[in-house]
Protein backbone atom coordinates (compact mmCIF):
# COMPACT_ATOMS: atom_id res chain seq x y z
CA UNK A 1 0.00 0.00 0.00
CA UNK A 2 1.68 3.50 -0.79
CA UNK A 3 0.81 6.60 0.62
CA UNK A 4 -0.74 9.28 1.04
CA UNK A 5 -3.86 7.78 0.25
CA UNK A 6 -6.75 9.06 -1.58
CA UNK A 7 -9.44 9.74 -0.65
CA UNK A 8 -10.45 13.10 -2.66
CA UNK A 9 -12.47 10.92 -5.48
CA UNK A 10 -15.01 14.02 -5.51
CA UNK A 11 -12.14 16.65 -6.24
CA UNK A 12 -11.10 14.40 -9.10
CA UNK A 13 -10.36 11.25 -9.89
CA UNK A 14 -7.28 9.54 -11.83
CA UNK A 15 -8.26 9.30 -15.61
CA UNK A 16 -9.18 5.05 -16.19
CA UNK A 17 -5.82 3.80 -17.78
CA UNK A 18 -8.60 2.16 -20.69
CA UNK A 19 -9.30 5.70 -21.01
CA UNK A 20 -6.20 7.29 -21.49
CA UNK A 21 -5.29 5.02 -24.25
CA UNK A 22 -8.39 5.92 -26.52
CA UNK A 23 -7.31 9.50 -25.54
CA UNK A 24 -4.02 8.76 -27.27
CA UNK A 25 -4.84 7.55 -29.67
CA UNK A 26 -6.66 11.07 -31.20
CA UNK A 27 -2.96 13.37 -30.53
CA UNK A 28 -0.47 12.29 -33.22
CA UNK A 29 0.32 12.06 -37.20
CA UNK A 30 -0.67 8.22 -36.42
CA UNK A 31 -3.64 9.21 -34.89
CA UNK A 32 -7.08 10.53 -35.38
CA UNK A 33 -5.83 14.36 -35.17
CA UNK A 34 -8.25 15.77 -37.73
CA UNK A 35 -10.47 19.01 -36.48
CA UNK A 36 -14.34 17.18 -36.78
CA UNK A 37 -15.10 20.15 -38.26
CA UNK A 38 -13.36 19.59 -41.40
CA UNK A 39 -15.77 18.45 -43.94
CA UNK A 40 -13.92 18.28 -46.84
CA UNK A 41 -11.59 14.70 -45.97
CA UNK A 42 -11.13 12.51 -44.27
CA UNK A 43 -9.05 13.55 -41.33
CA UNK A 44 -12.01 15.20 -40.34
CA UNK A 45 -14.41 12.58 -41.23
CA UNK A 46 -12.66 10.24 -38.64
CA UNK A 47 -12.76 13.26 -36.03
CA UNK A 48 -16.33 13.55 -36.00
CA UNK A 49 -17.29 10.12 -35.91
CA UNK A 50 -15.18 9.20 -32.92
CA UNK A 51 -16.85 12.75 -31.30
CA UNK A 52 -19.87 11.67 -32.59
CA UNK A 53 -19.47 8.11 -30.88
CA UNK A 54 -18.55 10.05 -27.98
CA UNK A 55 -21.77 11.89 -27.81
CA UNK A 56 -23.53 8.40 -28.28
CA UNK A 57 -21.71 7.06 -25.20
CA UNK A 58 -22.67 10.28 -23.06
CA UNK A 59 -25.96 10.03 -23.74
CA UNK A 60 -26.30 6.81 -23.35
CA UNK A 61 -25.24 6.51 -19.50
CA UNK A 62 -28.30 9.36 -19.13
CA UNK A 63 -30.85 7.69 -21.63
CA UNK A 64 -30.63 10.61 -23.73
CA UNK A 65 -30.50 11.50 -27.23
CA UNK A 66 -27.10 12.45 -28.42
CA UNK A 67 -28.35 15.56 -30.28
CA UNK A 68 -29.50 16.89 -26.89
CA UNK A 69 -25.43 17.10 -26.00
CA UNK A 70 -23.91 19.78 -25.52
CA UNK A 71 -20.06 19.35 -25.71
CA UNK A 72 -18.08 22.34 -22.84
CA UNK A 73 -15.10 22.70 -21.01
CA UNK A 74 -16.35 21.24 -18.33
CA UNK A 75 -19.18 21.57 -15.18
CA UNK A 76 -18.65 24.95 -14.26
CA UNK A 77 -18.88 26.06 -17.84
CA UNK A 78 -22.24 24.48 -18.49
CA UNK A 79 -23.55 25.93 -15.45
CA UNK A 80 -22.95 28.91 -16.94
CA UNK A 81 -24.29 28.01 -20.03
CA UNK A 82 -27.13 26.68 -18.65
CA UNK A 83 -28.11 29.51 -16.10
CA UNK A 84 -27.03 32.78 -18.31
CA UNK A 85 -28.36 31.11 -21.56
CA UNK A 86 -31.74 30.73 -19.85
CA UNK A 87 -31.71 33.71 -18.13
CA UNK A 88 -31.02 35.78 -21.57
CA UNK A 89 -33.33 33.93 -23.72
CA UNK A 90 -36.59 34.07 -21.78
CA UNK A 91 -35.62 37.76 -19.80
CA UNK A 92 -39.02 38.75 -21.66
CA UNK A 93 -40.81 35.79 -19.69
CA UNK A 94 -39.83 37.23 -16.14
CA UNK A 95 -36.31 37.74 -14.14
CA UNK A 96 -36.58 35.33 -11.79
CA UNK A 97 -34.62 32.56 -10.39
CA UNK A 98 -34.53 29.85 -7.58
CA UNK A 99 -31.77 28.21 -6.25
CA UNK A 100 -30.15 26.82 -3.29
CA UNK A 101 -27.65 27.94 -0.62
CA UNK A 102 -26.09 24.98 -0.63
CA UNK A 103 -25.11 24.76 -4.61
CA UNK A 104 -21.42 24.68 -6.08
CA UNK A 105 -19.85 28.11 -6.43
CA UNK A 106 -20.66 27.36 -10.49
CA UNK A 107 -24.18 28.21 -9.89
CA UNK A 108 -23.98 30.43 -6.93
CA UNK A 109 -21.34 32.92 -8.52
CA UNK A 110 -23.36 33.09 -11.68
CA UNK A 111 -26.72 33.62 -10.40
CA UNK A 112 -24.70 36.47 -8.26
CA UNK A 113 -23.69 37.63 -11.61
CA UNK A 114 -27.61 37.64 -13.00
CA UNK A 115 -28.40 39.51 -9.90
CA UNK A 116 -25.87 42.63 -10.58
CA UNK A 117 -27.64 42.47 -14.61
CA UNK A 118 -30.86 43.09 -12.66
CA UNK A 119 -32.60 39.59 -12.25
CA UNK A 120 -33.83 38.32 -8.24
CA UNK A 121 -32.54 35.20 -7.01
CA UNK A 122 -34.18 33.24 -4.21
CA UNK A 123 -31.63 31.15 -2.26
CA UNK A 124 -33.35 28.34 -0.51
CA UNK A 125 -32.12 27.22 3.00
CA UNK A 126 -31.82 23.33 3.27
CA UNK A 127 -33.19 21.10 5.70
CA UNK A 128 -31.10 20.32 8.56
CA UNK A 129 -30.29 16.89 6.82
CA UNK A 130 -29.06 18.88 3.61
CA UNK A 131 -32.40 18.33 1.20
CA UNK A 132 -34.59 20.64 -0.04
CA UNK A 133 -37.88 20.71 1.00
CA UNK A 134 -40.18 20.63 -1.95
CA UNK A 135 -42.61 22.74 -0.36
CA UNK A 136 -40.40 25.53 0.71
CA UNK A 137 -39.45 25.49 -2.83
CA UNK A 138 -43.15 25.17 -4.57
CA UNK A 139 -43.86 28.39 -2.24
CA UNK A 140 -40.81 30.46 -3.42
CA UNK A 141 -41.69 29.59 -7.40
CA UNK A 142 -43.30 32.85 -8.80
CA UNK A 143 -45.56 34.24 -12.10
CA UNK A 144 -42.22 35.66 -13.12
CA UNK A 145 -39.93 32.68 -12.38
CA UNK A 146 -38.21 31.35 -15.58
CA UNK A 147 -35.58 28.77 -13.74
CA UNK A 148 -34.36 26.53 -10.83
CA UNK A 149 -31.34 25.78 -10.62
CA UNK A 150 -31.38 22.63 -8.18
CA UNK A 151 -27.86 20.42 -7.87
CA UNK A 152 -28.22 16.35 -8.51
CA UNK A 153 -25.51 15.19 -6.03
CA UNK A 154 -24.00 17.60 -3.42
CA UNK A 155 -20.18 17.71 -3.64
CA UNK A 156 -19.14 18.51 0.03
CA UNK A 157 -21.89 15.88 1.55
CA UNK A 158 -23.53 13.69 -1.08
CA UNK A 159 -26.69 14.01 -0.32
CA UNK A 160 -29.16 13.11 -3.52
CA UNK A 161 -32.13 15.72 -4.11
CA UNK A 162 -35.26 14.39 -5.49
CA UNK A 163 -34.91 15.88 -8.92
CA UNK A 164 -37.80 13.85 -10.11
CA UNK A 165 -40.22 15.38 -7.65
CA UNK A 166 -38.78 18.96 -8.55
CA UNK A 167 -39.45 18.37 -11.93
CA UNK A 168 -43.03 17.41 -11.66
CA UNK A 169 -43.15 21.07 -10.47
CA UNK A 170 -41.82 22.87 -12.50
CA UNK A 171 -42.76 21.69 -16.07
CA UNK A 172 -46.41 21.90 -15.26
CA UNK A 173 -45.82 25.54 -14.81
CA UNK A 174 -43.21 25.98 -17.87
CA UNK A 175 -40.29 26.85 -15.76
CA UNK A 176 -36.55 25.86 -16.93
CA UNK A 177 -35.05 23.46 -14.52
CA UNK A 178 -31.64 23.33 -14.71
CA UNK A 179 -29.66 20.45 -12.37
CA UNK A 180 -25.61 20.22 -11.80
CA UNK A 181 -25.06 16.43 -12.25
CA UNK A 182 -21.12 16.83 -11.79
CA UNK A 183 -21.17 14.43 -8.79
CA UNK A 184 -23.99 12.20 -9.33
CA UNK A 185 -23.08 11.04 -12.82
CA UNK A 186 -22.12 7.58 -13.34
CA UNK A 187 -22.83 6.83 -9.04
CA UNK A 188 -26.28 7.73 -9.50
CA UNK A 189 -29.10 6.14 -12.29
CA UNK A 190 -30.64 8.80 -14.44
CA UNK A 191 -32.94 8.31 -16.93
CA UNK A 192 -33.81 11.27 -18.51
CA UNK A 193 -37.20 9.62 -20.56
CA UNK A 194 -38.20 10.04 -16.61
CA UNK A 195 -37.06 13.03 -15.19
CA UNK A 196 -38.64 16.28 -16.47
CA UNK A 197 -34.94 18.54 -16.33
CA UNK A 198 -34.65 20.51 -19.18
CA UNK A 199 -30.98 21.17 -18.66
CA UNK A 200 -28.32 19.53 -16.81
CA UNK A 201 -24.61 19.91 -16.01
CA UNK A 202 -21.51 16.98 -16.66
CA UNK A 203 -17.99 16.51 -16.06
CA UNK A 204 -15.98 13.53 -17.07
CA UNK A 205 -12.84 14.23 -14.59
CA UNK A 206 -15.10 13.24 -11.71
CA UNK A 207 -15.93 9.86 -13.40
CA UNK A 208 -12.42 8.65 -14.17
CA UNK A 209 -12.12 10.80 -17.40
CA UNK A 210 -9.88 13.86 -18.26
CA UNK A 211 -10.20 17.45 -16.83
CA UNK A 212 -11.22 20.18 -19.35
CA UNK A 213 -14.33 18.73 -20.90
CA UNK A 214 -17.46 19.04 -19.80
CA UNK A 215 -21.43 18.50 -21.40
CA UNK A 216 -24.31 20.27 -20.99
CA UNK A 217 -27.53 18.15 -21.76
CA UNK A 218 -30.01 20.46 -23.24
CA UNK A 219 -33.91 18.69 -23.69
CA UNK A 220 -35.54 18.91 -27.41
CA UNK A 221 -38.67 17.93 -26.21
CA UNK A 222 -40.28 20.21 -25.06
CA UNK A 223 -37.72 22.36 -26.80
CA UNK A 224 -35.46 24.33 -24.80
CA UNK A 225 -33.56 27.59 -26.33
CA UNK A 226 -30.29 29.60 -25.17
CA UNK A 227 -28.11 32.49 -25.15
CA UNK A 228 -24.88 30.71 -26.48
CA UNK A 229 -22.16 32.61 -23.99
CA UNK A 230 -18.91 31.34 -26.54
CA UNK A 231 -19.17 33.04 -30.07
CA UNK A 232 -17.33 31.75 -33.13
CA UNK A 233 -17.75 29.03 -35.70
CA UNK A 234 -21.04 27.79 -34.38
CA UNK A 235 -19.96 24.68 -32.98
CA UNK A 236 -22.79 22.24 -31.02
CA UNK A 237 -25.80 23.51 -33.22
CA UNK A 238 -24.66 27.45 -32.45
CA UNK A 239 -24.30 26.74 -28.19
CA UNK A 240 -20.73 26.51 -27.95
CA UNK A 241 -18.13 27.25 -30.47
CA UNK A 242 -14.60 26.52 -29.92
CA UNK A 243 -13.07 23.84 -32.21
CA UNK A 244 -14.30 20.39 -30.65
CA UNK A 245 -11.48 18.84 -28.52
CA UNK A 246 -11.21 15.37 -29.98
CA UNK A 247 -9.01 13.31 -27.50
CA UNK A 248 -11.05 15.18 -24.33
CA UNK A 249 -14.77 14.31 -25.81
CA UNK A 250 -13.38 10.74 -26.69
CA UNK A 251 -12.04 10.28 -23.32
CA UNK A 252 -15.13 11.73 -21.86
CA UNK A 253 -17.18 9.27 -24.04
CA UNK A 254 -15.29 6.11 -22.62
CA UNK A 255 -15.62 7.42 -19.14
CA UNK A 256 -19.16 7.56 -19.41
CA UNK A 257 -19.53 4.59 -21.43
CA UNK A 258 -17.36 2.29 -18.49
CA UNK A 259 -19.72 4.27 -15.84
CA UNK A 260 -23.11 2.44 -17.39
CA UNK A 261 -21.43 -0.98 -17.71
CA UNK A 262 -19.60 -0.64 -13.95
CA UNK A 263 -21.86 1.43 -12.09
CA UNK A 264 -23.70 -1.02 -10.01
CA UNK A 265 -20.96 -2.80 -9.38
CA UNK A 266 -18.90 -0.24 -8.44
CA UNK A 267 -21.53 1.46 -6.35
CA UNK A 268 -21.88 -2.13 -4.46
CA UNK A 269 -18.35 -2.34 -3.41
CA UNK A 270 -17.99 1.34 -2.36
CA UNK A 271 -21.19 1.28 -0.33
CA UNK A 272 -19.08 -1.61 1.47
CA UNK A 273 -15.91 0.38 2.02
CA UNK A 274 -17.92 3.51 2.83
CA UNK A 275 -20.02 1.38 5.53
CA UNK A 276 -16.72 -0.06 7.16
CA UNK A 277 -15.48 3.38 7.43
CA UNK A 278 -18.08 4.44 9.11
CA UNK A 279 -18.51 1.85 11.46
CA UNK A 280 -15.17 2.32 12.27
CA UNK A 281 -15.01 6.12 13.22
CA UNK A 282 -18.09 5.79 15.48
CA UNK A 283 -16.91 4.81 18.32
CA UNK A 284 -15.29 8.23 18.19
CA UNK A 285 -17.31 10.11 21.11
CA UNK A 286 -18.79 13.98 19.79
CA UNK A 287 -19.03 11.97 15.87
CA UNK A 288 -21.33 13.60 13.63
CA UNK A 289 -22.20 12.33 10.01
CA UNK A 290 -23.37 15.77 8.05
CA UNK A 291 -26.02 15.06 5.63
CA UNK A 292 -28.44 12.50 5.72
CA UNK A 293 -27.05 9.22 5.30
CA UNK A 294 -29.93 7.33 3.28
CA UNK A 295 -30.55 10.01 0.92
CA UNK A 296 -26.85 10.21 -0.05
CA UNK A 297 -23.73 8.36 -2.60
CA UNK A 298 -22.09 6.04 -0.95
CA UNK A 299 -19.08 7.54 -2.31
CA UNK A 300 -18.75 10.52 0.30
CA UNK A 301 -18.46 10.44 4.29
CA UNK A 302 -18.66 14.00 5.48
CA UNK A 303 -17.52 13.61 9.26
CA UNK A 304 -17.16 16.42 12.35
CA UNK A 305 -14.99 15.65 14.56
CA UNK A 306 -16.00 18.04 17.32
CA UNK A 307 -13.53 20.33 19.03
CA UNK A 308 -10.70 19.56 16.61
CA UNK A 309 -10.14 21.69 14.10
CA UNK A 310 -10.00 20.74 10.47
CA UNK A 311 -7.51 21.97 9.24
CA UNK A 312 -5.01 20.56 11.77
CA UNK A 313 -6.35 17.16 11.68
CA UNK A 314 -5.91 17.35 7.76
CA UNK A 315 -1.96 18.17 8.69
CA UNK A 316 -2.40 14.99 11.33
CA UNK A 317 -3.56 12.83 8.96
CA UNK A 318 -0.85 13.43 6.40
CA UNK A 319 -0.93 10.35 4.75
CA UNK A 320 -4.46 10.43 3.87
CA UNK A 321 -5.59 12.77 1.16
CA UNK A 322 -8.66 13.83 2.50
CA UNK A 323 -9.90 17.70 2.45
CA UNK A 324 -12.65 19.95 4.46
CA UNK A 325 -15.13 21.48 2.69
CA UNK A 326 -14.18 21.65 -0.77
CA UNK A 327 -11.24 21.60 -2.85
CA UNK A 328 -12.77 25.30 -4.29
CA UNK A 329 -12.96 26.78 -0.71
CA UNK A 330 -10.61 24.79 1.34
CA UNK A 331 -8.08 27.28 1.02
CA UNK A 332 -10.01 30.30 2.82
CA UNK A 333 -10.30 30.37 6.66
CA UNK A 334 -14.06 30.55 6.49
CA UNK A 335 -15.90 27.14 7.68
CA UNK A 336 -17.76 25.07 4.61
CA UNK A 337 -20.62 27.36 3.56
CA UNK A 338 -22.30 24.17 2.97
CA UNK A 339 -22.61 23.28 6.48
CA UNK A 340 -23.73 26.63 7.78
CA UNK A 341 -26.59 26.46 5.67
CA UNK A 342 -27.18 23.16 7.06
CA UNK A 343 -27.52 25.10 10.52
CA UNK A 344 -24.18 23.12 11.55
CA UNK A 345 -22.43 25.16 14.88
CA UNK A 346 -19.40 26.91 14.06
CA UNK A 347 -17.36 24.82 15.96
CA UNK A 348 -18.80 21.35 13.96
CA UNK A 349 -18.19 23.62 10.65
CA UNK A 350 -14.78 24.38 11.82
CA UNK A 351 -14.37 20.13 12.31
CA UNK A 352 -15.46 18.63 9.12
CA UNK A 353 -13.87 16.34 7.00
CA UNK A 354 -14.77 15.05 3.60
CA UNK A 355 -13.68 11.57 2.97
CA UNK A 356 -14.34 10.25 -0.36
CA UNK A 357 -14.05 7.14 -2.38
CA UNK A 358 -13.66 5.74 -5.70
CA UNK A 359 -13.21 3.08 -8.43
CA UNK A 360 -9.44 2.20 -7.33
CA UNK A 361 -9.66 2.35 -3.12
CA UNK A 362 -9.45 -0.63 -1.09
CA UNK A 363 -10.45 -1.88 2.38
CA UNK A 364 -6.93 -2.12 2.90
CA UNK A 365 -7.11 1.30 2.70
CA UNK A 366 -10.19 2.16 4.42
CA UNK A 367 -8.36 0.18 7.45
CA UNK A 368 -5.50 2.14 7.58
CA UNK A 369 -7.38 5.52 7.77
CA UNK A 370 -9.62 4.28 10.37
CA UNK A 371 -6.14 3.20 12.29
CA UNK A 372 -4.96 6.81 11.61
CA UNK A 373 -7.54 8.76 12.48
CA UNK A 374 -8.07 6.99 15.96
CA UNK A 375 -4.15 7.93 16.78
CA UNK A 376 -4.91 11.41 16.28
CA UNK A 377 -8.30 12.64 17.23
CA UNK A 378 -7.16 11.48 20.84
CA UNK A 379 -4.01 13.63 20.77
CA UNK A 380 -5.85 16.87 18.84
CA UNK A 381 -8.63 16.87 21.74
CA UNK A 382 -5.32 16.64 24.53
CA UNK A 383 -4.63 19.89 22.70
CA UNK A 384 -8.21 21.74 22.19
CA UNK A 385 -9.31 23.96 25.33
CA UNK A 386 -13.08 23.43 23.81
CA UNK A 387 -12.26 19.42 24.41
CA UNK A 388 -10.99 20.33 27.85
CA UNK A 389 -14.32 22.65 28.61
CA UNK A 390 -16.68 19.74 27.00
CA UNK A 391 -15.08 17.33 29.29
CA UNK A 392 -15.79 19.51 32.28
CA UNK A 393 -19.42 20.69 31.19
CA UNK A 394 -18.71 24.21 30.23
CA UNK A 395 -21.07 25.44 27.98
CA UNK A 396 -19.56 26.91 25.19
CA UNK A 397 -22.17 28.64 24.14
CA UNK A 398 -22.20 30.74 27.28
CA UNK A 399 -18.79 31.91 26.82
CA UNK A 400 -18.24 35.31 25.53
CA UNK A 401 -15.51 35.23 23.12
CA UNK A 402 -13.17 37.49 21.44
CA UNK A 403 -14.20 37.62 17.88
CA UNK A 404 -11.35 38.44 16.30
CA UNK B 1 -0.26 24.56 1.14
CA UNK B 2 3.17 23.43 2.67
CA UNK B 3 4.08 23.91 6.37
CA UNK B 4 7.43 24.93 7.24
CA UNK B 5 9.59 22.06 9.19
CA UNK B 6 9.11 24.54 12.27
CA UNK B 7 5.69 24.38 12.50
CA UNK B 8 5.63 20.74 11.59
CA UNK B 9 8.07 19.88 14.59
CA UNK B 10 6.26 21.95 16.99
CA UNK B 11 2.57 20.95 15.72
CA UNK B 12 4.26 16.94 15.59
CA UNK B 13 6.23 17.68 19.31
CA UNK B 14 4.05 20.69 21.14
CA UNK B 15 6.07 21.70 24.21
CA UNK B 16 4.43 22.49 27.22
CA UNK B 17 0.75 21.31 26.42
CA UNK B 18 -1.48 21.60 29.66
CA UNK B 19 -3.47 23.46 32.20
CA UNK B 20 -2.98 25.32 35.33
CA UNK B 21 -5.17 25.67 38.17
CA UNK B 22 -6.53 29.65 37.03
CA UNK B 23 -7.61 29.91 40.34
CA UNK B 24 -4.16 30.44 41.96
CA UNK B 25 -2.71 33.46 42.91
CA UNK B 26 0.28 33.21 41.11
CA UNK B 27 -1.27 31.48 37.42
CA UNK B 28 -2.62 33.96 34.85
CA UNK B 29 -4.86 32.51 32.29
CA UNK B 30 -4.91 34.28 29.09
CA UNK B 31 -8.31 32.87 26.40
CA UNK B 32 -8.62 34.50 23.05
CA UNK B 33 -9.72 33.35 19.63
CA UNK B 34 -13.32 31.85 19.11
CA UNK B 35 -14.85 28.46 17.62
CA UNK B 36 -16.47 30.90 15.20
CA UNK B 37 -12.92 32.13 13.83
CA UNK B 38 -11.92 28.23 13.52
CA UNK B 39 -9.53 29.04 16.79
CA UNK B 40 -9.18 29.68 20.56
CA UNK B 41 -6.26 29.63 22.11
CA UNK B 42 -5.94 29.35 26.09
CA UNK B 43 -2.55 30.44 28.00
CA UNK B 44 -1.32 29.61 31.29
CA UNK B 45 2.11 31.19 32.87
CA UNK B 46 3.01 30.57 36.63
CA UNK B 47 4.88 34.14 37.81
CA UNK B 48 7.51 33.83 40.96
CA UNK B 49 7.21 36.23 43.93
CA UNK B 50 10.25 38.51 41.86
CA UNK B 51 8.09 38.43 38.77
CA UNK B 52 9.63 35.93 36.86
CA UNK B 53 7.69 33.34 34.47
CA UNK B 54 9.05 30.28 35.91
CA UNK B 55 6.40 27.98 33.88
CA UNK B 56 3.86 28.13 30.78
CA UNK B 57 1.41 25.76 29.62
CA UNK B 58 -1.53 26.06 26.76
CA UNK B 59 -3.93 24.92 24.89
CA UNK B 60 -5.11 25.37 21.15
CA UNK B 61 -8.03 25.00 18.78
CA UNK B 62 -6.72 25.63 15.44
CA UNK B 63 -4.61 25.04 12.50
CA UNK B 64 -1.61 23.98 12.87
CA UNK B 65 0.26 27.48 12.44
CA UNK B 66 -2.09 28.33 15.74
CA UNK B 67 -1.03 25.39 17.72
CA UNK B 68 2.72 26.04 16.87
CA UNK B 69 2.74 29.51 17.51
CA UNK B 70 1.29 29.06 21.38
CA UNK B 71 3.95 26.26 21.50
CA UNK B 72 6.76 28.11 20.68
CA UNK B 73 5.24 31.21 22.88
CA UNK B 74 5.33 28.99 25.58
CA UNK B 75 9.13 28.12 25.24
CA UNK B 76 9.45 31.90 25.31
CA UNK B 77 7.94 33.04 27.96
CA UNK B 78 9.85 30.72 30.24
CA UNK B 79 12.71 32.64 32.67
CA UNK B 80 11.32 35.86 31.56
CA UNK B 81 10.40 38.76 33.17
CA UNK B 82 6.34 39.81 32.53
CA UNK B 83 7.54 42.87 31.24
CA UNK B 84 10.09 40.97 29.00
CA UNK B 85 7.23 38.44 27.89
CA UNK B 86 4.93 41.22 27.07
CA UNK B 87 7.61 42.74 24.57
CA UNK B 88 7.05 39.63 22.53
CA UNK B 89 6.09 40.75 19.11
CA UNK B 90 3.47 38.82 16.84
CA UNK B 91 6.24 39.32 13.80
CA UNK B 92 9.13 37.43 15.97
CA UNK B 93 6.78 34.64 15.84
CA UNK B 94 5.62 34.89 12.46
CA UNK B 95 9.04 35.28 11.57
CA UNK B 96 10.57 32.10 13.57
CA UNK B 97 7.95 30.21 12.29
CA UNK B 98 8.04 31.41 8.79
CA UNK B 99 4.33 31.95 8.62
CA UNK B 100 2.95 32.86 4.97
CA UNK B 101 0.74 35.45 4.67
CA UNK B 102 -2.51 33.80 5.34
CA UNK B 103 -1.27 32.22 8.80
CA UNK B 104 0.02 35.71 10.29
CA UNK B 105 -3.62 35.99 12.43
CA UNK B 106 -2.46 32.87 14.25
CA UNK B 107 1.08 34.87 15.79
CA UNK B 108 -1.66 37.84 16.40
CA UNK B 109 -3.57 35.47 18.66
CA UNK B 110 -0.27 34.37 20.41
CA UNK B 111 0.76 38.13 21.01
CA UNK B 112 -2.85 38.63 22.35
CA UNK B 113 -2.66 35.64 24.37
CA UNK B 114 0.38 36.20 26.48
CA UNK B 115 -0.69 39.62 27.12
CA UNK B 116 -4.00 38.68 28.56
CA UNK B 117 -2.13 36.52 31.05
CA UNK B 118 -0.26 38.91 32.15
CA UNK B 119 -3.24 41.21 32.56
CA UNK B 120 -5.11 38.54 34.73
CA UNK B 121 -2.31 37.51 36.93
CA UNK B 122 -2.10 41.75 37.60
CA UNK B 123 -5.47 42.16 38.15
CA UNK B 124 -5.25 38.80 40.15
CA UNK B 125 -2.44 39.90 42.61
CA UNK B 126 -3.68 43.88 42.75
CA UNK B 127 -6.66 42.08 44.87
Amino acid sequence: MKTPIYFDYSATTPVDKRVAEKMCDCLTTEGNFGNPASSSHEFGWKAEDAVEQARKDVADLINANPKEIVFTSGATESDNLAIKGIAHFYKKNGKHIVTSKTEHKAVLDTCRQLEREGYEVTYLDPEPNGLIDLKKLEAALREDTILVSIMHVNNEIGVIQDIKAIGEITRPRKIMFHVDAAQSAGKVPIDMDDLKVDLMSFSAHKIYGPKGIGALYVCRKPRVRLEAQMHGGGHERGMRSGTLATHQIVGMGEAFRLAKLEMAADNERIRMLRDRLLAGLQDIEETYVNGDLEQRVPHNLNVSFNFVEGESLIMALKELAVSSGSACTSASLEPSYVLRALGRNDELAHSSIRFSLGRFTTEEEIDFAIKKIHENIGKLRELSPLWEMFKDGIDLESIEWTAH
Amino acid sequence: MAYSDKVIDHYENPRNVGSMDKDETNVGTGMVGAPACGDVMRLQIKVTDDGIIEDAKFKTYGCGSAIASSSLLTEWVKGKTLDEASAIKNTDIANELELPPVKIHCSVLAEDAIKAAIDDFKAKSKK
